[in-house]
């Protein structure tokens, strides 16, 4: 597991062919490629990723693109997405809604692993 | 010798047991099962109501506002707070409070104004930075991080491993290496604020546990200031060993709480469940497993308890604390073990706690010295010189 997200960007139709019923975390990605949204498939998530992703693509209208990733280190795996994100962009994505983060300095600098 | 609790003991006692019934098993029933924090509304609410028990920060010494709690109730105390859910790594979801770092309790008057009172206050956090991927239970030889004097100030560099809280921490401890050729005799506390230059989180590590992780961190020419040293010069490796004697006690303590839990629920699902005509309660394998955890969970409650009541009374409690961690770490996970058994499936699935005390409790015989460190420190208490 590399310390960024690396999976590809899928479609929400290709995503919801093959993603299942695992625990896990997700992000989303508008047409630009920018990530606006993430979260996680937990141990009370029904359907696991297929059923958070389904659920929350209605809710991101301007999402395209998805990427997954199946852990059941999800919670922690979930906030260093966070952590990462506001350490290489300084914020959250776009849609996210406020929460307490710490903060991580990659080595590496943004974008790197 | 008095084995039982005073009426003051079995009120405080009660109290919590009480809070942890009615106040944070029903919380969890709509929480994530790894989660370790409660929404904001929850836990300010919960800790006003800790506060007006007087229960509030029982770590804290009674001269810093603590409510002057002795270790022996404290240590009782513990165990009922961890029979919940989260309660092995996040009791009670931390509404009683802490003690934050209890060696700044020996800082200078400066050092307590900028780092004791904000963090007593709750308007500072701090993190305690030991171990390095050399290793955490021998400080002497696995310290590598090295700080060099220079000026006023003291550089650093060097990396430390499985810290926790240190993302979100003000400052930290840091213990660093001042001289390269006096052993333990050459380690010193450092005070660090997260904020200066040099001082980076580098990625969370991810563990068994889901929440509640741990940290990995590196210093790149942090400077700290000479005011900044904790204690003595050179003398850190005595702060490191008292921290991590005193911190069995309370380790082992969480152990036995969701032991004692995991028991209670088995005890009270064997005469329901049936199979093959009769409950599993008539069963002499299933008898034999909760005979086993009754043995486990009392072996490792008198022997923490001694402990506390030896380190109380200011004795030498090195040797029984290191016991206390070995005996109820691993009994622990065997309680919780055999109980997932008999719960069959049901053991296995996030719906019941117990696949996220198993996970939780594998760690406890690694964390805070392994097994095999606490049966060193113990050889070495029984058989003293002659092993040296």
């Amino acid at each position: 597991m590399g310390l960024r997200l690396d999976k590809p960007w899928l479609s929400s139709e290709q995503v919801l062919a093959k993603v299942r019923g695992q625990m896990g975390v997700y992000q989303f990605a508008n047409e630009a490629g920018e990530v606006v949204y993430m979260s996680y498939a937990g141990g009370r998530s029904l359907g696991g990723l297929r059923g958070e992703i389904s659920r929350s693509l209605t809710e991101q209208s301007d999402a395209t693109q998805v990427r997954y990733e199946i852990t059941t280190s999800y919670l922690s795996r979930y906030k260093e997405l966070l952590m990462l994100h506001q350490a290489d962009y300084g914020g959250l994505p776009t849609h996210h809604p406020s929460i307490r983060l710490g903060r991580l300095s990659p080595a590496g600098g943004t974008n790197g692993s | 010798m008095d084995l039982n609790l005073t009426p003051e003991q079995d009120l405080i006692i009660g109290m919590v047991r009480r809070f942890v019934r009615d106040e944070i098993v029903p919380l969890e029933q709509n929480l994530d099962p790894d989660a370790d924090e409660l929404e904001d509304e929850d836990r300010l609410r919960l800790v006003a109501k800790t506060k007006e028990m007087g229960l509030y920060g029982l770590d804290i010494p009674p001269e810093y506002g603590g409510p002057d709690i002795d270790l022996v109730t404290r240590t009782l105390l513990a165990v009922e707070m961890s029979q919940h859910r989260a309660g092995l790594y996040a009791p009670c979801y931390g509404t009683f409070g802490g003690a934050g770092l209890a060696q700044l309790f020996e800082a200078t008057e400066p050092q307590k104004e900028k780092y004791l009172y904000p963090t007593l206050r709750g308007e500072k956090r701090g993190f305690f930075g030991l171990s390095e991927p050399s290793g955490g239970s021998d400080p002497a030889r696995a310290i590598q991080t090295k700080a060099v004097r220079d000026g006023d100030d003291w550089v650093i560099n060097g990396g430390k491993l499985w810290i926790s809280g240190a993302d979100k921490a003000d400052f930290g401890l840091v213990f660093a290496r001042t001289d390269s050729d006096q052993g333990r005799n050459g380690v010193t506390c450092f005070i660090v604020d997260t904020d200066q230059p040099g001082f980076h989180v580098r990625r969370i590590v991810h563990t068994l546990r889901s929440a509640h992780y741990a940290t990995e961190l590196q210093f790149e020419d942090l400077r700290v200031s000479n005011d900044n040293i904790l204690g003595q010069l050179n003398k850190g490796f005595a702060i490191a060993n008292d921290r991590l004697t005193r911190q069995r006690i309370p380790y082992a303590a969480g152990c036995i709480g969701v032991a004692i839990k995991a028991q209670e629920m088995a005890l009270e699902y064997v005469p329901q469940r049936e199979t093959f005509g009769a409950p599993l309660s008539t069963r002499q394998s299933i008898q034999w497993m909760l005979v086993d955890n009754d043995i486990d969970i009392r072996q490792s409650l008198w022997i923490t308890v001694e402990a506390a009541s030896k380190a109380q009374q200011g004795e030498s409690f090195r040797k029984e604390a290191a016991m206390a961690k070995l005996v109820a770490t691993e009994a622990g996970g065997r309680v919780v073990d055999r109980c997932m058994q008999m719960f069959g499936g049901l053991g296995v699935a996030k719906d019941l706690p117990f696949e996220r005390w198993y996970r939780e409790m594998r760690i406890r015989r690694i964390g805070e010295g392994p097994s095999e460190v606490q049966r060193h420190v113990i050889a070495r208490e029984l058989l003293g010189a002659s092993l040296r």
